[in-house]
């Protein structure tokens, strides 16, 4: 963009799930609706539009943030992961994902990729707690289930049994890492 | 509002408003890569320009169109407003450094344990991810963390104009409700900590974690001086801005009971009722939140 002149539009590129985009947008146009109406990724779900129930929570360059609260020309040269790119390429779910679906961690799955985002973002060692991991996810609404499952789901995928204590034998705690990756789980 | 899409897009993405998706209103953008550009903007530009930080604050008021900036400015490209510095002294912050880095910073929790904890009330991880020390400060929200932990601690902060720059405590910044006193082609640049504060805490009362505080305050403690018995203990979210509970500081600093410091710290604010709390609940809190930091500074109250 020319020095000191303000636009309306910019020339922006970001890699998406490990895909370079390249696209011409309005300098109002949100990263949500960037990533839901010109780049069809409908995963990523807009509620309230203001940055308080987390439903549209994305990463960017590994971090959770809300997408509603980022306007895409911010988002320019930077990794962009939608719940798209941490489901694997041949639609089976992720970890994560079967922890929710096993633990029934969602019902109208509306707030879900929100939660999802947030998790596999997540450090479990920052969490050790139930009390944290509620803090964690007190960022993230949902109106159907009570959290309750979902904390169970959190429990499971991080491997810890369903009183929150580390399993015996657990493997390595699922969603420690971000997978950036189309494809990867 | 036009709806037709393109060819090439899924029918079931064809939007009902119309191609180009938007909430906020029109505005325009400049992106300056140096200070120099940024101050020059504002100065060109005037009060038609708004600087955005992280816009955690910003952008949820431009998609409700209570903010109409004819040009944004935005910050998060000047290399030079990012970063830490450190001395024995003092963290002097770039205005720019993100809220999450701080909080993950383990040589700023060893050095000043109570900004990792007040940073953990601001909002939720995903805000902090994005969201700013100078934003968060210079937006001088009554009810946020940071700005009553500046007060507290007596911080100063940086403020740059194309005429130079100035040092601003932040007992003088917050004028009220989301306003300060800098100009409007002033910019926030850095925030000056210092660190000679033995203990340092805080506490809030809020619906759920990471809400706005219904009430709170912060507590700092440093040995006395002949002119200044080294207590601080500020208020927000039960005012119009941070507020200084300096009765309440003198109470405990005299050795009152708790009682006494709860009494002085109820009155010296002037709580708001809204929807979220009235004004009684919220002196209430706040008497309940006092004595329990009193508690947490290793002062008896």
């Amino acid at each position: 963009m020319n020095d000191l002149e303000p636009v309306d539009a910019l020339d922006i590129e970001l890699r998406v799930n490990g895909s370079a985009v390249r696209r011409r947008v309005p300098v109002r146009r949100l990263l949500s609706d960037l990533l839901r109406d010109d780049l069809s990724l409908t995963g990523t779900h807009v509620g309230c539009e203001h940055g308080v129930c987390g439903a549209c929570t994305v990463l960017l360059d590994g971090q959770p943030i809300r997408s509603c609260l980022q306007l895409a020309v911010t988002a320019d040269g930077c990794e962009v992961t939608t719940v798209e790119g941490i489901t694997p390429a041949d639609g089976s779910l992720s970890p994560l994902q079967a922890a929710f679906r096993d633990a029934h961690g969602l019902q109208c799955g509306f707030c879900t990729p929100g939660f999802l985002m947030t998790l596999v973002a997540a450090d479990p060692a920052e969490h050790p707690t139930d009390g944290s991991i509620d803090a964690l996810l007190s960022g993230n609404l949902c109106r159907c289930t009570g959290y309750q499952n979902i904390r169970t789901a959190v429990r499971r995928a991080w491997g810890r049994d369903d009183e929150g204590n580390a399993s015996a034998g657990s493997d390595t705690p699922l969603g420690s890492g971000t997978s950036s990756g189309s494809g990867a789980s | 509002m036009r709806c037709g899409g393109r060819a090439a897009r899924p029918a079931w993405t064809g939007c009902w408003w119309g191609e180009d998706v938007v909430k906020p209103a029109p505005f325009r953008y400049l992106r300056p890569t140096s200070l120099d550009e940024a101050l020059d903007a504002l100065a060109t530009l005037g009060d038609e320009a708004k600087p955005i930080a992280g816009g955690q604050s910003l952008v949820p008021m431009l998609n409700f169109r209570l903010a109409r900036p004819g040009v944004l400015i935005d910050l998060g490209r000047i290399p030079a407003l990012t970063g830490v510095h450190r001395t024995d002294g003092s963290l002097r912050i770039g205005a720019m450094t993100r809220q999450r880095v701080l909080e993950l910073d383990q040589d700023i929790a060893d050095r000043l344990p109570v900004l990792r904890a007040a940073l953990r009330h601001v909002g939720h991880v995903q805000i902090r991810t994005r969201g700013t020390i100078g934003g968060s400060l210079a937006h001088a929200d009554a009810a946020a963390e940071l700005p009553a932990l500046a007060l507290a601690l007596d911080a100063t902060v940086e403020v740059a104009s194309v005429a130079g720059t100035r040092t601003v405590a932040a007992a003088d910044l917050f004028l009220g409700p989301w306003t300060t006193c800098l100009a409007p082609d002033e910019l926030l640049t850095r925030v000056d900590v210092p660190l000679a504060w033995q203990r340092a805490a805080i506490v809030e009362l809020a619906r759920r974690h990471g809400d706005f505080a219904l009430a709170g305050v912060v507590g700092a403690r440093r040995p006395a001086t002949t002119d200044d018995a080294g207590i601080r203990l500020v208020g927000f979210g039960v005012g119009w801005t941070p507020v200084r509970l300096t009765e309440a500081e003198a109470a405990l600093a005299a050795g009152g009971s708790a009682e006494v410091v709860a009494d002085a710290a109820a009155a010296g604010i002037d709580p708001i009722d809204d929807i979220h709390a009235d004004a009684a609940w919220r002196r209430d809190g706040l008497r309940a939140l006092v004595t329990r930091i009193a508690d947490q500074l290793g002062v008896a109250a």
